[in-house]
C-alpha cells in the first residue's frame, strides 16, 4: 500500500490485518510450528480430549462390530426407508470434506495468502472426514467384506460393475477424491518433514521423519518441479472437488423420487458442502489456535474471510432452498407439491423448520464485523452450521423415501441407539485423527509460511 | 584435507534469498556449471539464476491424465458394451454420457498419480542419503538458511580456488562437502 496511508482505524487498515502477525523470521516460524510437534510437552488437555475422543471411537468400533455379527437390523432402517443414517451422515461427512481441497487447491491457484496458515490442517479434515464417509457406505452394504465387489477387477463370474449407476460413479468419485487429498496432503507435508527430521533430537523421530520425508534435501531443481506438480495437482484437485459432490448428488437426482429429481443438486450440494467445511475448518481452528497460541498465524482476517465464505455458500444454499420450494410448486407435478406440503407440515416438518432456522436464519448473523470478530460467536455459529447441513441431509433422505408415489408405500423412520452409536462413533474417530495430526504432524505449512514471510517482508521494502 | 576424489563439492552458505540468488549468478557468470542451490522454501527466481529448462512433470502429468481418461472410457465401453452387454429396453450398450463421471475420475487419478511420482521420480527421491547432509550446518537449508553448492565433477572445479571464490561472494560459512 504505496499510495497515501489511511488513518490507523480506518476500516481500510481492519480490512488489511496481516495474515501473519508482525516479526516474524524464517528461523522463527519454524521454531513456532515444529515446537508444538518436536518439544512442547503433550499436555494435560490433550490427553483429556484425546482420551474422550478414543473412547467415542472405541464406541463406533462396538457398534461396527455389532452391526457386523446382527447384519443392518440393528439400525432403524427398513422399507422404504431403506437409506436412513448411513447416507445422511456419509454425505455430510464428504461434504464437511470439500472446505479442506477449496482452501489448499482453489484459493492456492487464486493465490489467496490467507489459505497459508490455515491449509495444512484444513487438509488433514478432508482426509479424515473423507475416512468417516467411507464407513458409511462401506457398512451400509450389510455385508462390508463384499465391498470389492464394487471394484472392476476379473472374477471368474465374468461380471463387471454397472458403470451406468450412480452408485458406482461414486466409489470412484468418492477413491479418486481421498487418493489425490492424500496426494495432495503429502506432497505439501514433505519440506516440513524434512523439516522436522533435522530438527528432532531423538534418534528415533529422526529416521522415521527422515524417511517420511524421502530425504528432501531443499535443492533448487527439486523445487522447481516441486512446484510445477504442486500446481498441476490444485489444478486436478479444484474441478475433482466440484465433482465429487455433484456425483454424490447423483445418487439422489438420477432417482426419480419426489424431491430428489432435480437439477439443482449438484450446484447446490456442492455449494452445501463448502458450507459445512468452512464451517468445520472453523470448528477446528478456533481451539487449535487458542490450545497452542497461533494467534499470530490464524489471526482475525483468516477467521473473518472463512466466516465471509460462509455466509455467502449460505446464500446459495437459501438459493437452492427456495428454488427447490418454488420449481416443485411451478412444477405442478402433485408429488413434488405433496412433499413440499409434507416438508412444511407432515411429521417430519420441525426438522426442515429447524434446518432453515440453523443454516439459514443464523448465518445472517454474519453480516455484521462485530459478530465475524467475535470468537466466541463464531465458533458457536459453525456448530450451529454443521447441524444444520446434518439435518438438510436428513431432510432430503428421510422426507423423500417416507413420502413416495403411493400412500401404501410411506412409512416412518426413526434412528435406534446404534444409528446414534455409530454416527457418534464417527465423530469420535474424527477427532481422533485431528487429536493424533496435531501431535506428530505440523499442523500450520512451515515451508509456505517461510514464503509468507518472504513475501511480507518484500512488501515492506 | 580428503583427497580430492573424496570431496563432493564445496558449500556455500547465505542468510537471504536475496543472497543466494546474487551468489548463483555470480557463480555461474564464474564458468561454473554442475551446481546446485538448496533453500528451505521456494525462492522466486532461483530457477532462472540457475538456468533451470521447463521441467518434464505437466508433460508426465498430460500422459497420465490422457491414460486415465482413454483407459477409462475404453474400459467401460469394453464392459458394458463387448464382454457383458445388457440389453435394457433396447437401449444403447455404448452409452457415453453415463460413462463420463468415471472417465473424468480416472482421468483426474491417472494425472495427479503421475504428477507426484513423476516429481519423484525426476528429483530421485526417495534418497535418504546424500552428501550435502554431510555438512553439519546443512541442517538450517531446512529453516532458515540458504546454501550453494559447486560440486567437483565442474571442470573448473579446484578446492582451495573455488573455496576462496564462494567467500569472495560474502558466504557466511564456507564448507567442503564429503562424499562418504
Amino acid at each position: 500500500m504505496s499510495a497515501g496511508q489511511p488513518p490507523i482505524d480506518s476500516p481500510e487498515i481492519r480490512r488489511l490485518t496481516p495474515v501473519i502477525g508482525p516479526g516474524y523470521t524464517y528461523g522463527s516460524v519454524t521454531d513456532k510450528i515444529s515446537a508444538i510437534v518436536l518439544t512442547r510437552p503433550t499436555s494435560l488437555g490433550w490427553f483429556i480430549g484425546f482420551s474422550i475422543a478414543f473412547s467415542l471411537m472405541g464406541l463406533m468400533t462396538v457398534a461396527i462390530g455389532w452391526l457386523i455379527i446382527k447384519g443392518v437390523g440393528i439400525w432403524g432402517i427398513n422399507i422404504p426407508i431403506g437409506w436412513g443414517f448411513a447416507i445422511v451422515n456419509f454425505v455430510w461427512w464428504i461434504g464437511i470434506g470439500h472446505a479442506g481441497t477449496l482452501i489448499s487447491a482453489i484459493l492456492f491457484l487464486l493465490n489467496q495468502k490467507w489459505r497459508t496458515s490455515i491449509n495444512r490442517f484444513a487438509e488433514a479434515m478432508t482426509l479424515f472426514a473423507v475416512a468417516c464417509a467411507g464407513i458409511f457406505p462401506l457398512i451400509h452394504t450389510g455385508r462390508p467384506w463384499m465391498a470389492f465387489y464394487m471394484f472392476p477387477y476379473p472374477s471368474t463370474m465374468g461380471l463387471w460393475p454397472q458403470f451406468r449407476s450412480p452408485l458406482i460413479w461414486d466409489v470412484f468419485a468418492v477413491s479418486t477424491y481421498g487418493t489425490v487429498s492424500l496426494l495432495f496432503w503429502f506432497v505439501g507435508l514433505i519440506p516440513d518433514l524434512a523439516t522436522l527430521r533435522d530438527r528432532s533430537v531423538q534418534k528415533p523421530m529422526k529416521i522415521i521423519y527422515g524417511m517420511l520425508s524421502m530425504g528432501w534435501r531443499g535443492s533448487a531443481r527439486h523445487w522447481h518441479r516441486y512446484q510445477s506438480a504442486y500446481l498441476l495437482l490444485a489444478g486436478l484437485a479444484t474441478p475433482l472437488v466440484l465433482s465429487v459432490h455433484t456425483v454424490v448428488s447423483f445418487d439422489f437426482a438420477i432417482a426419480i423420487v419426489p424431491g430428489w429429481h432435480t437439477t439443482i443438486f449438484p450446484p447446490y450440494f456442492v455449494a452445501g458442502a463448502i458450507y459445512s467445511g468452512f464451517a468445520m475448518v472453523l470448528t477446528i481452528a478456533i481451539p487449535l489456535r487458542k490450545a497452542y497460541g497461533l494467534e499470530d498465524f490464524i489471526t482475525m482476517r483468516h477467521l473473518d474471510n472463512m466466516a465471509k465464505v460462509m455466509l455467502a455458500t449460505g446464500l446459495i444454499v437459501a438459493y437452492g432452498y427456495f428454488f427447490e420450494f418454488f420449481m416443485s410448486l411451478y412444477s405442478g407435478n402433485k408429488f413434488d407439491v405433496f412433499l413440499v406440503q409434507q416438508r412444511l407440515h407432515g411429521p417430519y416438518a420441525p426438522y426442515y423448520y429447524a434446518l432453515i432456522l440453523c443454516n439459514i436464519l443464523t448465518p445472517q448473523l454474519l453480516w455484521s464485523y462485530k459478530m465475524r470478530h467475535n470468537v466466541a460467536i463464531l465458533f458457536i455459529m459453525s456448530i450451529v452450521v454443521n447441524i444444520g447441513m446434518w439435518l438438510e441431509r436428513f431432510v432430503i433422505v428421510v422426507i423423500s423415501l417416507t413420502r413416495d408415489f403411493v400412500p401404501s408405500a410411506w412409512g416412518r423412520y426413526s434412528p435406534t441407539f446404534w444409528d446414534w452409536a455409530t454416527f457418534i462413533g464417527t465423530m469420535g474417530m474424527f477427532v481422533t485423527l485431528i487429536f493424533l495430526f496435531v501431535r506428530v504432524l505440523p499442523a500450520i505449512s512451515i515451508a509456505e509460511m517461510r514464503e509468507l514471510v518472504a513475501e511480507t517482508s518484500e512488501d515492506d521494502k | 584435507m580428503l583427497h580430492r576424489s573424496h570431496i563432493y563439492g564445496v558449500m556455500g552458505e547465505f542468510e537471504t534469498p536475496e543472497q543466494l540468488i546474487h551468489a548463483v549468478e555470480k557463480v555461474r557468470e564464474a564458468g561454473y556449471r554442475r551446481l546446485d542451490a538448496y533453500a528451505p522454501f521456494p525462492v522466486e527466481g532461483l530457477s532462472e539464476a540457475l538456468g533451470l529448462k521447463r521441467n518434464l512433470v505437466p508433460f508426465i502429468t498430460l500422459l497420465g491424465g490422457l491414460a486415465g481418461g482413454l483407459g477409462g472410457f475404453g474400459f467401460q465401453y469394453w464392459a458394458m458394451a463387448i464382454t457383458y452387454p445388457m440389453n435394457i429396453g433396447g437401449r444403447p450398450l455404448n452409452s457415453w454420457p453415463a460413462f463420463i463421471p468415471v472417465t473424468f475420475e480416472l482421468t483426474v487419478l491417472g494425472a495427479a498419480l503421475s504428477a507426484v511420482f513423476g516429481m519423484l521420480a525426476l528429483n530421485k527421491l526417495p534418497q535418504p542419503h546424500h552428501p550435502v547432509f554431510n555438512v553439519h550446518r546443512f541442517t538450517h537449508a531446512s529453516s532458515d538458511r540458504f546454501f550453494v553448492c559447486i560440486e567437483a565433477r565442474d571442470p573448473k572445479f579446484h578446492l582451495a580456488d573455488t573455496a576462496r571464490f564462494l567467500q569472495s561472494l560474502h558466504a557466511h560459512h564456507v564448507s567442503e562437502v564429503s562424499d562418504d
